[in-house]
């Protein structure tokens, strides 16, 4: 018998190592034969700590699990949920990226190959450098992070240059609220995002990487670490990957709670050891990035991404989503919702089927009022937004964007004004500072805010205003894209900005 | 998290040094390794840090000012991060928050007069799906609410520098 207890951040936060704990000492009170497997998060939030039991060739979910429930669920009085590939929020989803998260051991290599793991490594390095750069550009794979640019272009980029160094960055600094898939694959299958680095290494000529992580996210280091050394030690990072005559090797690095290093330039200044201010453009990092030489910066979820499309085939990958937007996306479903958790999918599924189907609406249960997509710098939508197709171009086109794929739900109870009033508040305290509209109009934008709440209906026009500054004349995406929650806040909810309305609230 | 008391070993400050020196771009683990060590960056370590690296004090000092990790004074025994990002304000964060702080009698980045607590804000801990979410050193609470984030103040005080 196997008894899987996840040993993702999420369900150790709701008990999972107490019920671990518990189930080692009941198992040897009762002279059981039973193997306690930590596995990764299978994605279903609201079911943590998720229990898997596998007997008899089948393997049945019981969740939520307590620390008190241990005695009753080994002696086989708790309801099964079945098995986990047939409770509905899962049977729904299209696990490419995130097919062996929660279904291995994270740090057991074997379990990672026979499900597939390495298959993508072993065939790219049959392949010309030429040839991995198309099979990417075919799989349509676009920057998992937010922008969304063809992730084969930026390799081609830094192939083509001439250095005596490359280098492959994995930026994990994943700083967005109501975003958690790069957390939950560095804890759940680590050695997928080590098997696209590597890919993206052979393809590149880059022979050494560095996954940039975050100080909040001390399990995610340790596991991402931990895989690296039992990758080196089986051979497959090293001076002979998988005895190919290339080589690869890899480090974490952990930031120190700058949010704006996520945005590439600052993270690689942040990478060298400087202050984690954002570089002008150009130089592309793919021609000067790291120490400046050419560098590929790529979100965790393009890199783990990468050995699917090697494993099963360009054509495979593309044949997922809808227009430009190819493959499947891990949208994270978080905040006011009955169901949260990770919901991997092809492009293409409409907003409200995602809050009001897959999330179940809120949990509060009163009606939603806003949705959040894209993290602190993603616009707020209305339901009457509900229609629109997740992809990157659909929301381009409703003034919003999708991001890292969070979407954060809030219900009738949401202050817009006091939300548009914090993501210029976060601005301000993230800001780098090297750029004028974003140092000072972040600061600005909450005085401006504060007037309106006071019932000054002359500082709308001037937050306008502002937020056009700020669009335009901002270095990197904090202060380019912080007007698109201000700016959504007041377009769709303006009752909220009106002089009595605010004032009213003001008074209270 | 028990930070070695002071005053700040020079043969540590140099062992630490040195042994990132190696490393491509080796400021950020030698900070964060003297972080673990003594509690803070101390100040010991600036004269040595800007001879090894070539670089000015004013740029070490930059570096140290930017990243809100870093403590140029000793934190609490223990220290709290309550989550202020917007999927925790969904679920009641910011009430949350307000409440303990006002029950510590401490504003955000503020330590108990005992010195046994610190309390700090963060923007999201990656636990979204299950918020509001708080850190205690290094233990996780999900769906915090008072009970479950006094409980384990309690636990620290009964079971110690756990």
């Amino acid at each position: 018998m196997k008894i899987y207890v996840p040993m993702d951040s999420a369900a150790k936060a709701l008990g999972a190592d107490e019920v671990a704990a518990k189930l080692t000492q009941e198992i040897a009170a009762r002279g059981l034969k039973a193997e306690i497997v930590r596995n990764g998060t299978r994605g279903m939030i609201w079911l943590e700590p998720l229990v898997e039991i596998e007997k008899d060739g089948e393997r049945l979910a019981y969740g939520p699990i307590a620390e008190d429930d241990v005695a009753a669920l080994l002696e086989g009085q708790i309801d099964t949920l079945g098995k986990v590939e047939d409770i509905p929020f899962f049977a729904r989803q299209t696990r490419l990226t995130f097919e062996r998260c929660g279904v291995i051991d994270p740090l057991s290599l074997a379990d990672y190959e026979a499900h597939g793991g390495l298959e993508g490594l072993k065939r790219a390095i049959g392949m010309s450098q030429d040839a991995i750069i198309d099979e990417v550009k075919t799989s349509g794979l676009r920057g998992r992070g937010g922008a969304g640019f063809p992730t084969g272009i930026k390799w081609d980029t830094v192939r083509l240059a001439k250095a005596p160094q490359k280098y492959i960055v994995c930026n994990a600094d994943e700083g967005d609220s109501g975003t958690f898939a790069d957390r939950m694959i560095m804890e759940g299958d680590p050695f997928t995002l080590i098997e696209g680095m590597a890919i993206a290494g052979l393809g590149c000529g880059a022979t050494k990487g560095y996954v940039y992580t975050r100080s909040e996210y001390p399990d995610a280091v340790s596991v991402m670490r931990q895989a690296i050394e039992i990758a080196r030690a089986a051979g497959v990072l090293g001076t002979n990957v998988l005895g190919c005559g290339r080589a690869f090797d890899m480090e974490v690095r952990v930031g120190a709670g700058a949010y704006v290093c996520g945005e590439e330039t600052s993270l690689l200044n942040s990478l060298e050891g400087k202050r984690g201010v954002v570089r002008a453009k150009p130089p592309l990092p793919a021609l000067e990035g790291f120490l400046g030489r050419p560098t590929v910066v790529n979100n965790v979820i393009s890199l783990a991404t990468v050995p699917v499309i090697f494993a099963k085939g360009a054509e495979h990958y593309a044949n997922f989503g809808l227009g430009r937007s190819k493959g499947t996306m891990p949208i994270q479903i978080a905040g006011n919702v009955k169901f949260g958790g990770l919901f991997e999918t092809a492009f293409g599924m409409p907003l409200g089927t995602l809050v009001n189907e897959i999330a179940g609406g809120t949990a509060s249960g009163r009606p939603v009022k806003a949705v959040q997509v894209g993290g602190p710098l993603g616009a707020y939508l209305h339901t009457d937004q509900f229609d629109t197709p997740f992809g990157y171009e659909e929301f381009d086109g409703q003034k919003a964007l999708i991001g890292h794929a969070g979407i954060v739900v809030f219900d009738d109870t949401a202050d817009m004004l006091a939300m548009a009033r914090f993501a210029m508040e976060f601005c301000a305290v993230e800001s780098c500072g090297k750029c004028t509209p974003c140092r000072i109009g972040a600061v600005r934008g909450v005085e401006t805010l504060d007037r309106i709440k006071e019932g000054d209906a002359s500082a709308i026009p001037l937050l306008e205003d502002l937020c056009e500054v700020m669009t335009d004349g901002s270095l990197c995406a904090l202060g380019g894209f912080t007007p698109f929650p201000v700016l959504s806040a007041l377009r769709h909810f303006p009752e909220e900005f009106a002089p009595n309305t605010a004032q009213k609230e003001a008074a209270e | 998290m028990t930070p070695a008391s002071s005053p700040y070993d020079d043969g540590t400050i140099a062992e630490i040094i040195s042994s990132h020196a190696h490393l491509e771009g080796p400021l950020l683990p030698m900070l964060h390794a003297l972080q673990e060590s003594f509690g803070v960056i101390p100040e010991a370590a600036h004269a040595p840090l800007c001879k090894a690296l070539t670089i000015t004090r004013a740029e070490l000092k930059g570096v140290i000012s930017f990243y809100h990790d870093f403590r140029e004074k000793p934190a609490g025994k223990h220290v709290l991060k309550i989550c202020r990002a917007e999927a925790c304000q969904s679920m009641g964060g910011t009430a949350l928050a307000e409440r303990l702080l006002e029950k510590l009698g401490l504003d955000w980045h503020g330590t108990t007069p005992d010195g046994k607590l610190t309390v700090e804000p963060v923007y999201c801990l990656g636990l979204c799906a299950c918020a509001p979410a708080a850190m205690l050193d290094e233990k996780l609470i999900a769906r915090a609410d008072e009970a479950r984030v006094e409980k384990a103040l309690a636990a620290k005080k009964t079971g110690g520098s756990a």
